[in-house]
């Protein structure tokens, strides 16, 4: 029988998160009273410093939003406008997208991984303490993320807001000789990931099963990145354009991020959710790997996430050797366009999860508004809604050492990205 | 490094930012490991370690500073800290959030149905506003040859020797060819600092300033040189009013061109 004990827990600062948020969890008789994910990162006001601004100008301000994934910013931005102008991209353009894509799903992926997610499932405080015992699973972890920070650089110069796109294009395409050295490298990765995956799957995750509805992009027969149709696990298929009219933004006291809602309910966004409504499009090598490993997916076990990025992890490497392997240098890494007034819009697959995007411009192509969703918003009351869950589940007599480590831990498997989720607001703002 | 300390203590604060600067700690990979072995790592909240009002040797400090709690979080920090070294265009100059200084009130109350919920400041600060500040390094991100750098000096109890040349020179260097030269291009090389190691002229494309002004920058000329290579003024203007837009010899010559426009 649960202890009818008077708990209140409070997380002032999260660790291992990307941002600034806290918890708050008070629980009297053995009821949740009051339960806050806070977020009180400042607000920066993308959307504001984005108008005036010319497409190009866009894609190097928005990959600001956040520096584990500029390449999502990117891709979405450098799209919508492509869409606003009907550039039709050559498919060299859209393979080495994903390929860039790729890069960076590998690298975030592999920071959560091993930096933020794991030293909670196996007791540790940090990565640090970590390499301590488990040294070869540390040097693993780092390895991976460097080669994703590679692959993004083969395309941007540099990982953390790279250089390299433009609209129509890139501004370079990479010389031969580099791409047949990442292919060497991320041919002698294949097997890091093979190891990642398995590794993952064994680790002491809690089998806590819960109902929710994932959101993610459905290519027809890709694993979607840069392209793709809203669906989710509750019936919703739509184009990116009807994104506004299913989903609903709220301001709400405790975060200067917006909570979104699908029909007046919370979601899930990000890998589990991804791999769920798209496991049918995973590489038969990887669903029989993952089926060795006694996981199958879809699953409603939220600890699947770390499972999930892991079976992306090696997604990005053995997609990026595909579309790699017969590389040849284009005379131009990019068309030619032209400015138009017009809106555009475009969703895409961000490591966390759905990352929409929405410009109008004028007719000398300067941004006249911004809208931006980033995933994180998208998940808070999903977060939330888990916390509840979990500690609704849990043996509450535990000590609040426990408690709290608990609730960092449902937080941190989310892989929230507070600095990305405080840094769209929207702008069109119902005040009712 | 005090003696009887052989092991020097660091922290890595976070204010207004995209955490891309502490990327550049978190992406050392295996030094990363070999970092840990040199100085102890007592606050840093992304990668797990959490003792912000602890005593350290260095500080390093991403970020701008937005709110109230800011200020008084970063007096508190300088007066635990040795040496307090900015990472970054945020920490360093305010970054692209500080834009907002440049326009007229309003943001927050367009973007937020309750903007009382918020806290935050009307205009956006450098952390050198603030508190002294030992050491800059400048970059949107910084580089992480340069904080490696910085870390190994005053290690050997030297003072850091920071790059002052600007963009231009670099690429030269590299003999990357000039692409306002070659296709006029407007670029921002020569009156950038340097220190990404021209990354912008290597992939074909005009620098955009993002680390910030390097030593008696001409902005005016450049200016000047962009409008002959057929930019119109509100785009000169955008030139300098970016990421570094309060750094001052960016913000005169911008606020110039948007005057003009």
């Amino acid at each position: 029988m649960t202890q009818q004990r008077d708990i209140s827990i409070k997380v002032p600062v999260l660790t291992r998160v990307e941002g600034e948020g806290a918890l708050r969890l008070q629980i009297k008789n053995g009821v949740i009273e009051d339960l806050q994910l806070q977020i009180y990162e400042p607000p920066r006001l993308f959307e504001k410093m984005l108008l005036g601004r010319e497409p190009n100008d866009v894609i190097d301000i928005v990959a600001r939003i956040c520096g584990i994934c500029p390449v999502a910013y990117q891709m979405t931005a450098v799209q919508a406008f492509e869409n606003l102008c009907e550039v039709e991209v050559t498919p060299w353009i859209r393979a080495m997208r994903r390929v860039f894509y790729c890069g960076e799903w590998l690298q975030s992926h592999a920071l959560h991984i091993h930096m933020l997610a794991a030293p909670d499932f196996l007791g540790f405080d940090n990565i640090i303490e970590m390499a301590s015992k488990h040294a070869s699973v540390v040097r693993r972890g780092l390895r991976l993320q460097a080669l994703g920070n590679d692959l993004i650089a083969l395309f941007g110069a540099r990982s953390v807001h790279p250089v390299g796109v433009q609209v129509g294009g890139f501004y370079h395409a990479p010389a031969v000789t580099a791409v047949a050295q990442i292919i060497e490298r991320l041919q002698a990765a294949k097997q890091d990931a093979d190891e990642l995956v398995r590794w993952t799957a064994s680790l002491p995750l809690p089998a806590e099963e819960q109902q929710f509805v994932s959101v993610a992009l459905r290519h027809a027969n890709e694993y979607p990145m840069n392209e793709g149709r809203i669906i989710s696990s509750s019936g919703l298929n739509i184009d990116c354009h009807e994104y506004p009219a299913h989903f609903r933004e709220h301001q709400v006291p405790h975060s200067t991020a917006l909570h979104a809602l699908l029909q007046d309910r919370p979601y899930l966004v990000g890998p589990l959710a991804r791999i769920n409504l798209n496991a049918d499009n995973l590489p038969i090598e990887l669903h029989n790997l993952l089926t060795t490993c006694g996981i199958t997916f879809p699953s409603q076990n939220m600890f699947h996430s770390i499972v999930a990025r892991a079976a992306e992890c090696w997604l990005a490497i053995n997609e990026a050797i595909h579309l790699l392997q017969d590389y040849t240098q284009p005379s131009e890494a990019a068309i030619p366009w032209q400015a138009r007034a017009g809106s555009g819009m475009m969703a895409t697959e961000a490591p966390r999860g759905l990352l929409w995007h929405h410009y109008e411009v004028d007719a000398a192509g300067q941004v006249l508004t911004a809208r931006i969703v980033p995933p994180t918003s998208q998940n808070q009351a999903r977060i939330e809604e888990d916390l509840r869950h979990s500690f609704e589940s849990i043996d509450l007599g535990q000590k609040d050492d426990a408690l709290r480590l608990h609730g960092e831990t449902v937080i941190r498997n989310y892989d929230p990205c507070i600095s990305c989720a405080t840094h769209f607001l929207q702008l069109d703002v119902r005040r009712d | 490094m005090a003696a009887q300390n052989p092991r020097p203590r660091i922290a890595v604060h976070k204010f207004s930012s995209c955490d891309g600067c502490q990327l550049a700690f978190l992406n050392l990979g295996e030094d990363l490991l070999a970092l840990n072995e040199l100085v102890d790592i007592v606050h840093f909240a992304e990668a797990g370690m959490l003792d912000e009002m602890a005593e350290v040797d260095i500080a390093f400090v991403e970020g701008s500073i937005s709110t109230q709690t800011d200020i008084e979080r970063i007096h508190k920090i300088r007066a635990q800290s040795q040496y307090l070294i900015t990472i970054g265009a945020c920490a360093t100059a305010g970054g692209l959030q500080a834009l907002r200084n440049l326009s007229d009130s309003g943001w927050l109350q367009a973007v937020y149905a309750q903007p009382d919920y918020i806290d935050s400041l009307q205009h956006v600060s450098p952390i050198s506003k603030q508190v002294h500040v030992d050491f800059e390094l400048w970059g949107c991100p910084i580089d992480q040859q340069q904080l490696v750098t910085v870390i190994r000096s005053l290690l050997w109890e030297v003072i850091p020797k920071l790059e002052q040349n600007k963009v231009c020179l670099e690429c030269k260097r590299r003999q990357h060819v000039c692409v306002m030269v070659t296709q006029g291009t407007a670029c921002m090389g020569p009156v950038t600092h340097t220190g990404c190691g021209a990354l912008c002229p290597s992939v074909g494309r005009g620098c955009y300033g993002c680390y910030g002004p390097g030593e008696n920058p001409n902005t005016a000329a450049l200016g000047q040189r962009f409008a002959g290579l057929g930019l119109l003024p509100q785009q000169i203007a955008n030139q300098f009013l970016a990421i570094n837009s309060q750094a001052e010899p960016f913000t005169a010559t911008g606020k110039i061109w948007k005057d003009k426009s």
